[in-house]
Formats: structure tokens, C-alpha cells, sequence
């Protein structure tokens, strides 16, 4: 059991990496909470079975180090460092017995012969493996033969962490959520800290308590899904989570001509914003700012209303349990997500922005407010200012 | 609704097949049955002899010397050749220039047609001006494969050693490379030994592989005639004559036709049950219990 810290790394496969593109792993700090059950998430190539493979150190990094409980571990081969991988594809040893398999790991560090026979009993029973120990690992069905090679993983007492590595691709599908049950059962059971991979949202989310948004080489966020729905820090995660992503839109930061006030600007529309968040960005002396608003927080009215603009529908599916309405906003197309007793609306409707859900990105990061209560004087300051 | 129409002209389209397998397979053989059980002096004056010429090859025992020498011979060629080329394929460099490199120079025996094989042994064995043979004498190993039967005996499996290790060697090397790397990094997580990812691994993976070459060496030094007959022409004495010699002399030094058909039949029949018991074994061995 192991906390896992990554501290500065970062890995590239080329020989002399010079810009920040040559990094698979750009720079990144991040620790792994002992006894977590956490998610990778992210999509293909963008680095994150990199990331599993330097943690086992199947990788050596080209920078930073790799602790374990604070001790430093980048030169230790995968071996000697205590971890346990599943990887995509099922790896058995076919012409072993699902048991020789499970005790393999045993055998080559040499427990004594008893102890091998209850522990793989002991594992074999968690794993439901009981009745198929004197098979030939071979004629298994990939699911049994992935829980044969996490088995493998769990005998082992010294297990530091259990890394998987997007473990459910091959199986079926009615299979998967009972897997992953498995999964989550093990964890609480053994208390082991657990990185999952997977480029599954919904995966994730049902493993893991936090997960890790990584792109484009980097960690962009680590998170509660709660987190990662409601407040993404980036706007790949506003992209990445939910189905269908978060809505973007770029807007403008600018002075009102008439009443000489700051405002955020997209097309002919005001988007409703504090003045705090209005000083704040001015502070950060950008213009251009991305607009996200999830489709579920997304309000349409049925009628005309004060705070909400008339916007064109597109069209509308219906995904049984809720329906997705498209509609163009000052030509940018958007979504929102109506549930299944709202009426489908046709033609012109309205369509308002709640302030609290929606969120301002300045190059594609989230822009929080750093306090709460943000200085007041400052902001009459900066208001006389600019009159 | 369609009816459907009921024609014979598939067999048209199966013919080439037919004729193929009949001009390749059966007319040729069936020639040689003809022969095994006929005493025919030409075409119009022959005697229907029934078993007479099985009998006769069966009790000839030089034929029994034969086979032996040949049984001894593909065993011991087997048993240096497979493990041989697996050490090799395992040791051959596998990325990079280094890979093709030796990908060609292990490759080179097998481009060298079997008499000049024969040839080639033949000159390199000689003490008085062969590298081999005067390297024997040098270190003073009184090594001569034209009179001493050991000697020629060495030199035979020598060469044959020589020559198709490397079609094992090459043949491993396809089949280690097929082996998806997260086998080996499983491996290394689970504190595997080399061996044990070598016997646990690597053997598995290379169980198919290896029965064609097991296969293809056995049968092919089963039937081998060529290089042993440049080399020692089956000598000294007949202690390197192998049954496709024994066959040759019969049939074209003797011109004993009907035995020598026999005896084909026989020779074709032994091949045929050693191939299925060695496929038999190999894949009883990795049944699922």
C-alpha cells in the first residue's frame, strides 16, 4: 500500500525534446492518495498509458521522479516496485492452470508451498474463479481470463498499487458493469490504491471516487465527478465529460458605450456576469473569453422572458429518458437537455443562462474568482477608472 | 419465387483441382504401386507377384542397417537443430539495422543449393587443404571423414547442422516476434525468471512454429541423399549410406524396379506415420486438461 507522487515528471520519446509537443508527459506534479480508487481519463494518445507504464516503471521518465511514500523509486525495475498491472488485452499464461496461474507470482518470489494454496483459494473465491482452477488458462473467456490476470495481482500481499490499463476493452458488454463491480468490491475489500486508465467517462465515474482528467499530455483536472460536471477547470473537461459535452461560445469583454460599464458580450447579447468576475478578467487584461454552459443547466422557457434571449430550434432527439434540443444562439449551435415531461418546443423559444452554471474560460482554463468577497474598494477603483 | 435450377456444372469448376492432384499426387504414385507387386521386363512381358516384393525388402537387412543409420541420423539432427535454433532466434537482435543484418547473414546456408553443400564439407574437411580438416589436425585430432566411419558421421550431421539451423533459427525468430510486449511486461511485474519467461512465454508461443520445423527437418532429413553422397559417397564402407541411397542403388544401380518400388512405398509410409505421431504428441501436449 502506497501513496504514488509524481513530482515534476515528464517523459518524452524523443532523443532531444525541445518544444512542449515533443512531450508525451508535459511537466506535471500530482500524488495518488494511499488505499484511493482513482481514473484516468482521457482520450487516445493523449498520454495517459505513458503515464501508468512510468508509475510501474515499465518507463523510465525523461524528467522528475516517481515516489512512493516519499521514497524515490525511478530507478527500481518494474519488480522490485511492489505494483500490480492489468493491462487491455487479457495476459495469461496459456499453458498453465487458471491456479499455476494465480500462484505464479508466488512461486517466483519463493512463499512457501501452503501459503500459495490459501491464498489462491482465498483470491480465486473473491474472483468467483473457484470451480475453474484446474483448467488450462487458454480455453477461458476473455473476461475470466482478465479476472484470472487481476487475480495475479491481488495475491501478491506486498501490493502497492493495482494499476489497470483500460482492462474492460475486450469484454462483453453485459459483462462490463458486473467486472467492474468486481472491481469496485476489491477495492473496498482490500484497501489498495488503484489507478484505472480508460477513455470511458461512464467508466470512470462508477470506478473511481477522483478522477484525472489528463490531455494533451498533462493532468488538466483531478476531481469528484461532481467536480468535473459541474465545475470543469478546463474546457476539454466541459468537452470530454457529460454526453453532450458543455456548449462554448466565444464572447468579448467590453466597455458598454452608453452607460460606460464592463460587459461580456457575445454577438448582440449581454451575458449576465458579477461584477466581480467583470473586474477580475479585466484585471487579467484579456478581451477574448470562452463562454461554457453545460446542456443540462441550460433553462428554456416557454414563453418570453426578461432575462432570456430567443434563440431558433434546430431540431430535437429523443434518447428515451430525456430529449436533446439544438438551437442556434446568434448562429453558434448549442444544446440543452430537456427532460422527458418537458414540452419539445418548435420554432422561436427562449433560452436563459443561469450566472452560477455559467462558466468563463480564458485560454481554455477556468477563471475562478481568487476570494470570495473580492475587494470592493478595488473594484470602485477600477470603475472610476475607467470613467 | 425463384426456382432453383439443378445443374452439374460444378464439377466443371472443381476439375483443375482433380487433374492437379492427379498428375502431382496419384498418377505418379500409383506408377510406383504398379511396380511393388509386378516382375515386368517391358511392357508386354510382365508377372503379377503380389506381396512378394515387400517381403523381400522387409526382410533385407540392409535395408534394416539403413533405416537405423537414418533413424539414428534425423534424431540426432533434431535434437541439436531445434534447441539450436531457438537459442539462436532468441539471441538474433530484433530492432534497428542489426535485425536485418542478421536476418541475412543466418538466412545464407539455406541459399546454397544441396550439392555444393556437399561440396562445400567435402573441401572444408580435407586436412591437407580444407580450413576445418587442418584446423583438426593442428590441434592434433587425427580427423579423416573418408576413412574413419565417426569421423564421417560427424562431418554429415555437421553440415546438416550447418545448413538448416537456420531455417529453425529464422522460422523461431517469426514466431518470437509475434509475441505482444505486454506478455513480457506482465512477466516482469510477476517477478518472472528468464527461464520462466522463456518456458512459460516464449515455448508456448512458439509450439506452431515449431511443429513445421520439426516437421519439415524430420522429413526432409529423412529423405536425404545428396549431400552425404558428394560427400562420402555413403562411406567408408556403408556407414553414411541413408535409406534414399540404399533406395538409388537399388533402383537405378541394380535396376531391381520391383523391390526398389516396394521399398518406396514403404519408405513413403514410414515418413508418413512418424509425421502424424510427432503432430499427434505436439498438440496432445498443450490440450486443455
Amino acid at each position: 500500500m502506497a501513496e504514488i507522487t509524481l513530482n515534476a515528471l515528464a517523459h518524452s520519446y524523443a532523443e532531444n525534446p525541445t518544444r512542449p509537443e515533443d512531450y508525451a508527459i508535459r511537466e506535471m506534479t500530482h500524488v495518488w492518495e494511499q488505499g484511493g480508487a482513482f481514473a484516468l481519463l482521457g482520450p487516445s494518445g493523449c498520454g495517459k498509458s505513458t503515464l501508468l507504464n512510468i508509475i510501474s516503471g515499465l518507463l523510465e521518465p525523461s524528467n522528475g521522479e516517481v515516489l512512493f511514500d516519499g521514497k524515490r523509486v525511478n530507478e527500481l525495475k518494474p519488480e522490485e516496485r511492489n505494483i500490480a498491472q492489468v493491462f487491455q488485452f487479457p495476459v495469461v499464461y496459456d499453458t498453465m492452470t487458471v491456479f499455476d496461474n494465480l500462484a505464479f507470482p508466488l512461486r517466483n518470489i519463493g512463499v512457501p508451498k501452503h501459503k500459495i494454496t490459501s491464498k489462491v483459494h482465498e483470491v480465486a473465491e473473491i474472483l468467483e474463479l473457484s470451480d475453474q482452477l484446474q483448467r488450462k488458462a487458454k480455453g477461458l473467456s476473455a473476461d475470466q481470463k482478465q479476472k484470472v490476470s487481476m487475480g495475479r495481482g491481488l495475491v501478491r500481499d506486498d501490493v502497492s498499487a493495482i494499476l489497470f490499463d483500460e482492462p474492460l476493452t475486450v469484454i462483453d458488454p453485459q459483462l462490463k458493469w458486473k467486472l467492474r463491480r468486481k472491481l469496485k468490491q476489491i477495492h473496498e475489500q482490500f484497501n489498495i490504491t488503484m489507478v484505472y486508465v480508460t477513455h470511458d467517462q461512464l467508466e470512470a465515474s462508477t470506478f473511481a471516487d477522483k478522477i484525472a482528467v489528463m490531455y494533451n499530455g498533462q493532468i488538466v483536472q483531478f476531481g469528484t465527478p461532481r467536480e468535473l460536471f459541474e465545475n470543469p477547470a478546463h474546457t476539454f473537461v466541459g468537452y470530454f465529460i457529460g454526453s453532450p459535452g458543455m456548449n462554448f461560445f466565444e464572447a468579448e469583454l467590453r466597455s458598454n458605450e452608453s452607460s460606460k460599464k464592463d460587459e461580456i458580450v457575445f454577438g448582440d447579447h449581454v451575458i449576465p456576469t458579477s461584477v466581480a468576475m467583470l473586474v477580475h478578467l479585466k484585471n487579467m487584461g484579456t478581451s477574448k473569453i470562452t463562454l461554457g454552459i453545460r446542456p443540462e443547466f441550460v433553462h428554456v422557457w416557454e414563453g418570453k422572458n426578461d432575462d432570456a434571449f430567443a434563440v431558433e430550434v434546430d431540431y430535437v432527439e429523443d434518447l428515451g429518458t430525456y430529449k436533446i434540443l439544438s438551437f442556434l444562439f446568434h448562429g453558434q449551435m448549442m444544446k440543452a437537455r430537456l427532460s422527458e415531461d418537458q414540452k419539445v418546443p418548435s420554432g422561436q423559444i427562449y433560452v436563459s443562462f443561469p450566472e452560477q452554471w455559467t462558466k468563463i474560460y480564458v485560454d481554455e482554463y477556468l477563471v475562478d474568482l481568487p476570494l470570495q468577497n473580492v475587494d470592493l474598494t478595488l473594484q470602485s477603483k477600477e470603475t472610476d477608472h475607467a470613467n | 419465387m425463384q426456382t432453383k435450377v439443378e445443374n452439374n456444372k460444378a464439377w466443371l469448376l472443381v476439375m483443375p483441382v482433380f487433374l492437379i492432384v492427379a498428375f502431382s499426387a496419384i498418377i505418379p504414385l500409383m506408377t510406383v504401386v504398379n511396380y511393388s507387386v509386378q516382375d515386368i521386363f517391358d511392357p508386354y512381358t510382365r508377372y503379377f507377384v503380389g506381396t512378394e516384393w515387400f517381403k523381400q525388402v522387409m526382410l533385407d537387412s540392409r535395408l534394416h542397417e539403413a533405416l537405423l543409420r537414418q533413424f539414428i541420423y534425423s534424431f540426432t539432427i533434431l535434437a541439436i537443430e531445434v534447441p539450436l535454433g531457438i537459442c539462436v532466434a532468441l539471441m538474433m537482435p530484433t530492432k534497428g539495422r542489426g535485425a536485418s543484418l542478421a536476418l541475412i547473414l543466418v538466412a545464407i546456408p539455406l541459399l546454397i543449393p544441396w550439392n555444393v553443400v556437399g561440396t562445400i564439407w567435402q573441401i572444408f574437411g580435407r586436412a591437407d587443404i580444407g580450413l576445418f580438416g587442418a584446423f583438426m589436425s593442428y590441434i592434433g585430432v587425427d580427423y579423416n571423414y573418408a576413412s574413419n566411419p565417426m569421423d564421417a558421421w560427424l562431418t554429415v550431421v555437421l553440415m546438416d547442422v550447418w545448413h538448416w539451423t537456420p531455417l529453425v533459427a529464422l522460422l523461431c525468430y517469426s514466431g518470437l516476434r509475434a509475441i505482444p510486449e505486454v506478455y513480457y511486461q506482465a512477466a516482469r511485474i510477476d517477478r518472472a525468471s528468464r527461464w520462466a519467461v522463456f518456458r512459460y512465454i516464449q515455448l508456448p508461443k512458439l509450439t506452431n512454429v515449431l511443429i513445421i520445423g520439426v516437421l519439415l527437418r524430420f522429413m526432409d532429413s529423412f529423405m536425404i541423399y545428396t549431400e552425404p553422397f558428394v560427400l562420402t559417397g555413403g562411406g567408408p564402407g556403408s556407414s553414411t549410406t541413408f535409406l534414399s541411397q540404399s533406395l538409388v542403388q537399388q533402383a537405378i544401380g541394380q535396376f531391381d524396379l520391383g523391390p526398389a518400388a516396394a521399398f518406396s512405398l514403404v519408405y513413403f509410409l514410414i515418413i508418413l506415420l512418424v509425421c502424424w505421431v510427432f503432430y499427434t504428441t505436439i498438440m496432445n501436449m498443450q490440450k486443455d486438461k
